[in-house]
């Protein structure tokens, strides 16, 4: 043991303090150093305002900011924003924003960039945003730190909407007054107010961040550099972080299989936690619009016939749990007091009779995302094969995949998705009947139509009171896990591998897309 | 003809093998399901019409195929290979990028590949039926029959992660800021695993190719007579065999050396090395038209210019072969 660790262990021991802080506190930790992560695969640009995809997030999370952050129980904590408030009707949202905020080039940071921003570039590139913008009728800045939003009607999640991947502020001076946001010259040299700045991107090898000097909260960010490597094979990177060479495995990276072996290894840890907000939950899309899926029984029929303890079991190494509904435990507004499904062959075959099914062959497409997700694939198949029900597999890469949901081609596939938080932003938009529309995999795919479904989710966005939106949001799981539009599979855990010398690597619900600002080096 | 208006017909034509090469690749590439746009909405999480009407008319898929392919040949003889949906950049610059990683490690493995190839075979059809001759055909049997990706995990596992011996990824030590001597030493480094395991695989069909057309033109009749003039066997061995079995071996490296920017995709992935066989699989996962068709393109005249030199150095090894 190193004298410093020695004293650090005595003193915390024994609780001794500072003018209040604990020695241990004090102690531990020392700015600088270096960490190494791993990126997968490798992100097509890093301009946050343009390009959404996960490994895009989780490098841009470093460089740009949103408003307000995440904390694990998805509370809003500020970030650009020092504070806010909602009017009492629910209407008008006043944000008052932090003062001498800088953006990477050195131009001060000021409420024009949030109204830019918002109004004029995410409206134009970020389709998720744009969609969920439709409740604001305007955005105006009053002075410098003053951005108002007002709004159409009341919209429950409206403060879920101001996180960085959600929301993320661009610089009005670079941007303003160009004809074409996406093809601009600027988003090659990302240019943001956050802790960490681009310093060199070889392109197949690696990303290198550096410490944004002049950050505008004092001794933040701890670590110098940030390298995240390019490693296209999964067997590969679990060898790059086994030899040491990696010090962070943002889940998913390497397979599932190889999670528990690598955890093991000394000074490694591994955590499931700042995956709050995302929620990730996969499902079974089952096309409604075809035969036999048109008939709910048949539905219900595969929820019966599935073991989805098995799978979480076999397939994802106990890093999932098995789904109670449309929401996973994690998000706002929760019931378990819906119909429970458990593995009944007798209750499926029984309601496959009922339903009809001429024992016609059913195509499934598996996700292409890696081994467990062929490994979940083959346990459903087989478990509808017990039931009865014929199944073919139905190999593709991701852009047959993509190409085959887009065009409703499909009897059956695995998927997942994030619930950001709030019924509202992430949920509603997979059971509703405007979402049914051709041209991209993450709205209402299954074509599922219900218009008391359409009428209670309306009723949950624009209602603000918690209360009252958790009765809306009961009667809606209860109505959806009878009707079974989709065949919920599993609330999934990523779990993320890191090395013991970093200290706080998570500290926010959005976990490693959210920066490294506040990670240390032991 | 002479020698230099043969090459000039030859140029020719490869030209215009490149250009339906073109074609073809377009045509193949759009026939697969899936186009950039589907991809790149669904990387994003969620769409709507409006966004991918936006990418379509961007990347100037909403026009019909057969305008397509026209603007896209009328480029490619201006040496325009277009912009790459997804990276934002111009496909020249991608492929340019990655070009001396892969010409570094295929490069490497083909020169070693040859050497040791050609030797081993040499020796054992020289010692035809003993013990080292089974040794080295068993040897070349088994690298030519493991699948690449597996030996250079293996390789990983070993020398990297066991051992610590060999950096296991990358083309240089990231964040080393190292220059002059100690930087080309790193690069040895990185490169020693990714091009000894592609030196094998080819190593091992140079072997069996060295080993059985020896074996055959030891059968022939000069060499009979070479022998009983009674002609020193090493002599014999060097330059009466091994000259003339060389033949189908040089067939074969000039396919090689044509296939060898392509054709480290598995080497590349398994030790990300930053070359044109991973940008091209990328860009085929991601649809990436322009970029794809680029590394084809680039690719095939690679082959094209490799045949014409393999062709040249056929008129020098064996006068025999007619210039017309």
């Amino acid at each position: 043991m190193k004298r410093r660790e020695l004293i650090q262990l005595t003193a915390s021991s024994l609780g001794l303090t500072i003018a209040g802080v604990p020695l241990s506190v004090l102690a531990q930790g020392k700015a600088g150093g270096t960490i190494n992560a791993i990126v997968q695969p490798e992100p097509p640009g890093l301009m946050l305002g343009i390009l959404q995809n996960a490994p895009t997030q989780m490098v841009a999370g470093n460089i740009y900011e949103g408003l307000v952050r995440m904390t694990e129980k998805l509370e809003p904590v500020p970030a650009l924003a020092e504070s806010w408030k909602m009017s009492d009707d629910g209407l008008t949202c006043t944000f008052k924003l932090k003062k001498g905020v800088k953006w990477h080039d050195g131009k001060p940071f000021s409420s024009a960039d949030v109204v830019f921003s918002v109004d004029v570039f995410l409206r134009k590139t970020h389709a998720r945003l744009r969609g969920n913008l439709g409740v604001v009728e305007s955005i105006t800045a009053p002075d410098a730190n003053t951005v108002v939003f007002k709004l159409k009607q009341p919209f429950g999640p409206f403060l879920g909407l101001f996180e960085v991947g959600s929301m993320p502020m661009v610089p009005k001076h670079v941007y303003e007054g160009a004809a074409d946001f996406l093809n601009h010259p600027a988003n090659n040299k990302p240019i943001g107010t956050g802790p960490f700045k681009l310093k060199e991107w070889v392109k197949g090898s690696y990303i290198q961040l550096t410490a944004n000097e002049d950050y505008h909260v004092p001794g933040v960010p701890s670590v110098k550099d940030v390298y995240f490597h390019v490693i296209p094979d999964a067997a590969s990177r679990a060898a790059a972080f086994e030899s040491g060479k990696v010090d962070v495995v943002p889940g998913g990276a390497v397979e599932f299989f190889d999670v528990k072996r690598l955890a093991a290894l000394p000074g490694v840890a591994v955590t499931t936690k700042g995956w709050e907000f995302f929620a990730p939950q996969s499902w079974l899309w089952l096309n409604n619009r075809r035969k036999p899926f048109d008939n709910p029984k048949f539905r219900q029929a595969i929820m019966w016939a599935l073991d989805r303890e098995a799978m979480a079991k076999i397939a994802w190494h106990g890093y999932a749990k098995p789904a109670m509904g449309p929401l996973n435990s994690s998000v706002k507004f929760y019931t378990e007091k819906v119909t429970h499904y458990k593995r009944d062959l007798d209750k499926a075959k029984a309601l496959i009779k009922e339903s009809g099914y001429n024992g016609q062959p059913l195509r499934l497409l598996p996700m292409p995302y890696g081994e467990s997700w062929m490994r979940v694939a083959e346990i459903i198949r087989q478990n509808l094969m017990q039931a009865g029900i014929k199944v073919e597999m139905v190999s593709t890469d991701v852009a047959g995949w993509n190409s085959r949901l887009n065009e409703w081609d499909f009897d059956m596939s695995t998927t997942y998705v994030f619930q950001y938080g709030d019924p509202a932003l992430g949920v509603a938009r997979n059971y509703i009947s405007s979402q049914i529309v051709k041209g991209s995999p993450f709205n209402n795919v299954e074509g599922y139509s219900n218009p008391k479904v359409d009428a209670l989710f309306d009723a949950g966005a624009r209602e603000i009171d918690p209360a009252k939106r958790a009765v809306i949001y009961e009667e809606v799981q209860k109505l959806l896990v009878d009707e079974v539009p989709v065949a919920w599979l599993h609330e999934m855990k990523f779990p993320t591998l890191y090395r013991t010398k970093i200290d706080n690597l998570i500290s926010s619900g959005i976990g490693l897309n959210d920066s490294f600002a506040y990670a240390k080096l032991k | 003809m002479n020698r230099l208006q043969l090459m000039l017909k030859r140029v020719i034509q490869g030209l215009a093998a490149i250009l339906m090469i073109a074609t073809v690749n377009f045509l193949l590439i759009r026939a697969a399901p899936g186009d950039p746009v589907s991809v790149l909405a669904g990387e994003a999480g969620a769409s709507d019409a409006q966004f991918v009407a936006q990418l379509r008319t961007q990347f100037g898929l909403d026009q019909p195929l057969p305008m397509q392919l026209m603007t896209y040949l009328g480029k490619v003889v201006q040496l325009d290979l277009g912009f790459s949906y997804r990276q934002q950049q111009p496909v020249i610059d991608l492929i340019l990028e990655r070009l001396p990683a892969t010409l570094l490690l295929t490069g490497s493995a083909f020169v070693l590949s040859l050497i040791m190839g050609v030797a081993l075979g040499a020796w054992s059809s020289r010692k035809v039926g003993t013990w080292v001759d089974s040794g080295i055909t068993v040897l070349a049997l088994v690298f030519y029959a493991t699948p690449l990706y597996w030996l250079a995990m293996m390789a990983v596992l070993l020398f990297t992660v066991q051992l610590n011996w060999l950096p296991g990824f990358g083309y240089f030590t990231v964040g080393a800021d190292l220059s002059g001597m100690a930087f080309a030493w790193d690069i040895f480094l990185h490169l020693l695993m990714p091009s000894l395991t592609l030196a094998l695989f080819y190593m091992a069909v140079y072997v069996r190719m060295t080993r059985s057309s020896m074996l055959e033109v030891a059968q022939m009749d000069f060499v009979k007579t070479a022998r009983a003039k009674g002609v020193h066997p090493r002599r014999i061995h060097h330059n009466h065999i091994l000259r003339n079995a060389l033949l189908p071996v040089v067939t074969l490296a000039g396919i090689q050396a044509g296939g060898m920017i392509g054709g480290a995709v598995l080497t590349e992935t398994v030790f990300s090395w930053p070359g044109i066989g991973r940008l091209m699989f990328d860009a085929l996962l991601q649809r990436d038209y322009n970029l794809l068709m680029g590394c084809f393109l680039v690719t095939s005249a690679m082959a094209v210019l490799f045949n014409l030199i393999t062709d040249f150095i056929y008129t020098l090894v064996d006068p025999r072969i007619e210039l017309s």
